[in-house]
């Protein structure tokens, strides 16, 4: 059987580190970042994990619009 | 393995390309920053890049023309309406919108707003509904809940001495003029979905003609309600959309 499997880019000079998206993330995929900030001293959003399905629910309430979703099948 | 999936072919969600890459200067978790980008994304599935011509306000959106490329004008405070009623009858064939805020729409601009509405310019009015006076630093607006607190009414608003908070939605649905009146939120992703469709809708009359459509989107302020952003969706979750009900209250 196949499965889904997907990942985030996350343009992390454009964060502000709301983390909308760590809780939206329904496979806890998502976390901030805890001893790096960008340039503005915000403390932004990375991978934590390879859980990722590719459901696009962090880039949908990412209000900066800084995370690209890419999903496939393997 | 992730060199693998980042492929074009493999693509599913991007930024809308009609969003510039300039940084909003909203705070952390603003509810703009969705609002925004459904815009963006909606004017660039209706293929109306071309054909887009936006009002901004005065409040924290008035450097929405920074960031969607699309034509725009800036309006006074609180007469967005009025400056898209004449891009409109100047402009028949565009798709003219408003975008604005509470203290824009619900306070300054009351009159405007609702003679807009009520005389069925063919535009849609996009209001985003915080509770309270974001830019100027969380002072109590005409939408701030009973009870709310604010820094102008520290403790909460009493309706004996502020009045009662104003639900202008459900007033405009209540005029001739207007096509479609629309209540959603951008909390979550089923309501970023949502919304997204209401956007679709309200532009698609906008261009039939077929009357004013105004979107309230009931959106947070952490900054100004002192909340991260995932405890304001939460608390909006949980008081606000008592008063501020979700979901189509008239659609000709």
């Amino acid at each position: 059987m196949s499965k889904i499997v997907g990942t985030v880019v996350i343009d992390t000079a454009k964060c502000k580190g709301c983390g909308l998206c760590v809780h939206a993330c329904p496979t806890k995929t998502l976390g901030l970042s805890s001893n790096e900030v960008n340039h503005k001293g915000y403390a932004f959003a990375v991978v934590a994990n390879d859980a990722c399905i590719g459901c696009a629910s962090c880039g949908l309430v990412c209000p900066d619009a800084c995370i690209s979703v890419y999903r496939t099948k393997i | 393995m992730t060199d693998e999936i980042i492929k074009p072919e493999n693509l599913v969600y991007k930024k809308p390309s009609l969003l510039n890459d300039e940084t909003m200067h909203y705070c952390p978790g603003c509810s703009h920053g969705v609002v925004h980008k459904l815009i963006a994304e909606t004017i660039e599935e209706m293929g109306l890049q071309e054909k887009a011509i936006g009002v901004s306000p005065v409040g924290c959106a008035v450097f929405a023309y920074r960031y969607i490329d699309i034509d725009w004008q800036e309006a006074a405070h609180g007469r967005a309406p009025a400056l898209a009623t004449a891009c409109k009858r100047l402009w028949p064939d565009r798709l003219v919108f408003s975008y604005q805020g509470d203290g824009d729409f619900a306070c300054i601009g009351t009159a405007e707003s609702l003679h807009t509405l009520n005389r069925g310019e063919h535009i849609t009015m996009i209001f985003v509904n915080n509770a309270i006076y974001g830019m100027t630093g969380g002072q109590m607006a005409p939408t701030t809940l009973v009870g709310m607190k604010t820094v102008t009414c520290p403790y909460g608003r009493d309706p004996r001495i502020h009045g009662y908070p104003l639900n202008i939605t459900e007033l405009a649905a209540h005029l001739e003029g207007t096509a479609y009146v629309t209540r959603q939120s951008v909390h979550s992703a089923a309501a970023i979905r949502r919304a997204k469709k209401a956007f679709r809708h309200a532009f698609e009359n906008s261009m039939q003609g077929k009357g004013s459509n105004l979107i309230e989107i009931v959106g947070t302020c952490s900054s100004g309600w002192k909340m991260t952003p995932v405890k304001a969706n939460q608390w909006m979750e949980e008081h606000m959309f008592d008063f501020y009900k979700i979901g189509d209250l008239k659609d000709k």
